[in-house]
């Protein structure tokens, strides 16, 4: 802790000199300024998780990752633990591993084993939390719904780290985790491992998501990783494009929503999802014109694949 | 798995093959729990030489694909001798799967198949020089150079499995292994399918290992069949295996061989 707030309180000190010069009342407020940045690298950190998140068809896997927090928080609250981060993290973890190793164990199907494992988390969690001495369940409704105020510096430097951490990993596995997404027996044999791939891909989406989740709030957090992606999905033709709109959709919804969510006085990570389903709705407006596009190209294309011996 | 820059098999070859490089299986033999799937498959695979393995629904032609594969734990040996007659330990195998499901409307581009497959910088910084070359020369073989920036949904039945095919040819493989490979084409995308595997056996010397379903094709395209049924119950050129009555009744056809 001592490394960090010797590299980070100058950045921090920076970051907020920066930020408090932009335009506009919200901008002078510091937990704004903290909150401005937590929104600029959770942004790039879910694009590009969620990229991969739908198209491997993930995006009822990581909502369990966000309700499995409950139990997390109860395990450390019981545990008496000051910050129940830590608790929150090796659950979300050990979940994501349960369910990755079930699902390829059993026949089941992976969306009952991830529902069941969704009631267990929520309900363990409920269970603990009501136990008399941790002062009800309704004492604990902010990571329901999120708080802009818990953003501090110890969760940005968390942020940033698993940031970095992921990207690193990106450059090297994103290949592997796409192929093995397009068809594992082809990723095989191009030496992929799949299950190690993938185990690593749920263990990363876990700790992503764990860490937004106290601002954001864990019934959106989920949310906030899937729209940008599934809306960047409608309009784009290569992986290229799909990566880009997905983050320019993640990081504006992100900075549009914190600063309307001060001036509308609404929930932060509310607002934000608010703004991500606008992009959603918007790409699904504008799917008709690249559709006709991709009709068009495929109608050419067909002509001299009609013709043999060419 | 590092691409390599030029399509050029990477040993001087004649062609006719020469037929120096083999891939030995022997006594394979593949068990799910208490099941015996395969037992006591033994042949040899020769460079330059399509080799068609046919046999009824369940007869274990995909697992044995697999276990070639080595995704499926098996019993028995399995040797590669190269030009050289060296033994390397795992020969460059390609893999073209059978009707490769994926979410067609995937933002995906065939650009995009090679960069995920073929190299390891994350492909939504675009194709490496190199690896761009390596797909394009491949996508040539193939006659699908112009198919390189469309997106893999938008691919016909046809140009799919073409593309699919070009991807299989980097690294220069060994060993080309293709799992009902023409399966839903239409007559014409079939018929030129099958010119392209013919027309790259001889260019790249490459052993072909083709399950099939579709007799007709087999009998044309094979140098030789393997019949199969849980175990190798025929081996030998097409018109010979196809013709012989016990292969023509597990397989449901009439005795005579008219189909040929």
């Amino acid at each position: 802790m001592d490394t960090l707030s010797h590299f980070g309180r100058p950045l921090l000190d920076l970051w907020q000199t920066l930020a408090g010069a932009l335009p506009g009342e919200w901008a002078q407020w510091r937990f704004m300024q903290l909150a401005l940045l937590a929104v600029l690298l959770a942004a790039p950190l879910f694009a590009l998780i969620g990229t991969q998140v739908v198209g491997l068809r993930l995006a009822f896997f990581s909502d369990t990752l966000g309700h499995a927090a409950l139990t997390g928080l109860a395990l450390g609250v019981v545990a008496g633990l000051g910050s129940p981060l830590w608790a929150m993290l090796a659950w979300a973890v050990v979940q994501a591993l349960l369910v990755t190793w079930v699902v390829r164990r059993s026949r089941a199907a992976s969306d009952t084993v991830l529902g069941v494992f969704m009631a267990l988390s929520v309900a363990l969690g409920l269970a603990l939390l009501s136990r008399p001495g941790h002062g009800g369940v309704q004492s604990y409704t902010g990571f329901l719904v999120g708080d802009v105020l818990s953003i501090n510096a110890r969760g940005l430097a968390a942020l940033a780290l698993a940031l970095l951490v992921t990207l690193a990993l990106a450059g090297r596995w994103f290949n592997a985790l796409a192929l093995a997404g397009l068809n594992e027996s082809l990723a095989r044999s191009r030496g992929v491992k799949v299950a190690v791939v993938q185990t690593g891909f749920a263990i990363v989406v876990a700790i992503a998501v764990t860490l937004n989740i106290q601002w954001i709030g864990l019934l959106l957090v989920n949310a906030w990783l899937i729209l940008p992606a599934a809306a960047a999905r409608l309009l784009a033709r290569n992986l290229r494009q799909y990566v880009l709109w997905t983050l320019a959709f993640s990081l504006t919804a992100g900075a549009g929503g914190l600063v309307s969510s001060y001036y509308w006085e609404t929930a932060t990570g509310a607002t934000i999802v608010l703004w991500a389903i606008g992009f959603f709705a918007l790409a699904l407006m504008l799917r008709p014109w690249v559709a006709a596009e991709k009709v068009l190209a495929a109608r050419a294309s067909d002509s001299p694949d009609a013709a043999p011996g060419s | 798995m590092l691409p390599s820059p030029e399509l050029k098999i990477s040993v001087p070859h004649s062609s006719p093959p020469c037929g120096a490089c083999l891939t030995h299986v022997r006594n394979l033999g593949v068990r799910f729990g208490p099941q015996i799937v395969l037992e006591g498959i033994s042949f040899d695979l020769r460079c330059g030489e399509i080799t068609a393995i046919v046999g009824p629904n369940g007869a274990g032609k995909t697992t044995l694909l697999r276990a070639l594969l080595g995704e499926v734990r098996h019993t028995g040996e399995q040797h590669f001798h190269d030009h050289f007659n060296r033994r390397p330990d795992r020969p460059v195998v390609g893999y073209v799967p059978q009707q490769l499901a994926f979410d067609r409307g995937a933002p995906l581009s065939v650009a995009d198949l090679f960069a995920v497959a073929t190299g390891h910088r994350p492909a939504f910084f675009g194709l490496a020089a190199v690896t761009r070359a390596a797909a394009q020369a491949a996508l040539a073989e193939v006659d699908a150079a112009h198919l390189l920036q469309r997106r893999l949904g938008a691919l016909s039945g046809g140009e799919l499995q073409r593309v699919l095919l070009a991807l299989s040819l980097v690294p220069t493989p060994d060993l080309l292994l293709l799992d009902e490979p023409a399966q839903g084409l239409d007559a014409a995308g079939l018929v030129r399918f099958y010119e392209v595997v013919a027309r790259l056996r001889a260019r790249f010397d490459v052993a072909v290992v083709l399950v099939s379903h579709d007799l007709a094709a087999v009998a044309r395209v094979a140098d030789r069949v393997l019949f199969l049924d849980r175990k190798l119950l025929a081996a030998g050129p097409p018109a010979e295996v196809l013709a012989a009555p016990a292969v023509r009744e597990r397989l449901g056809l009439p005795a005579l061989t008219k189909i040929l």
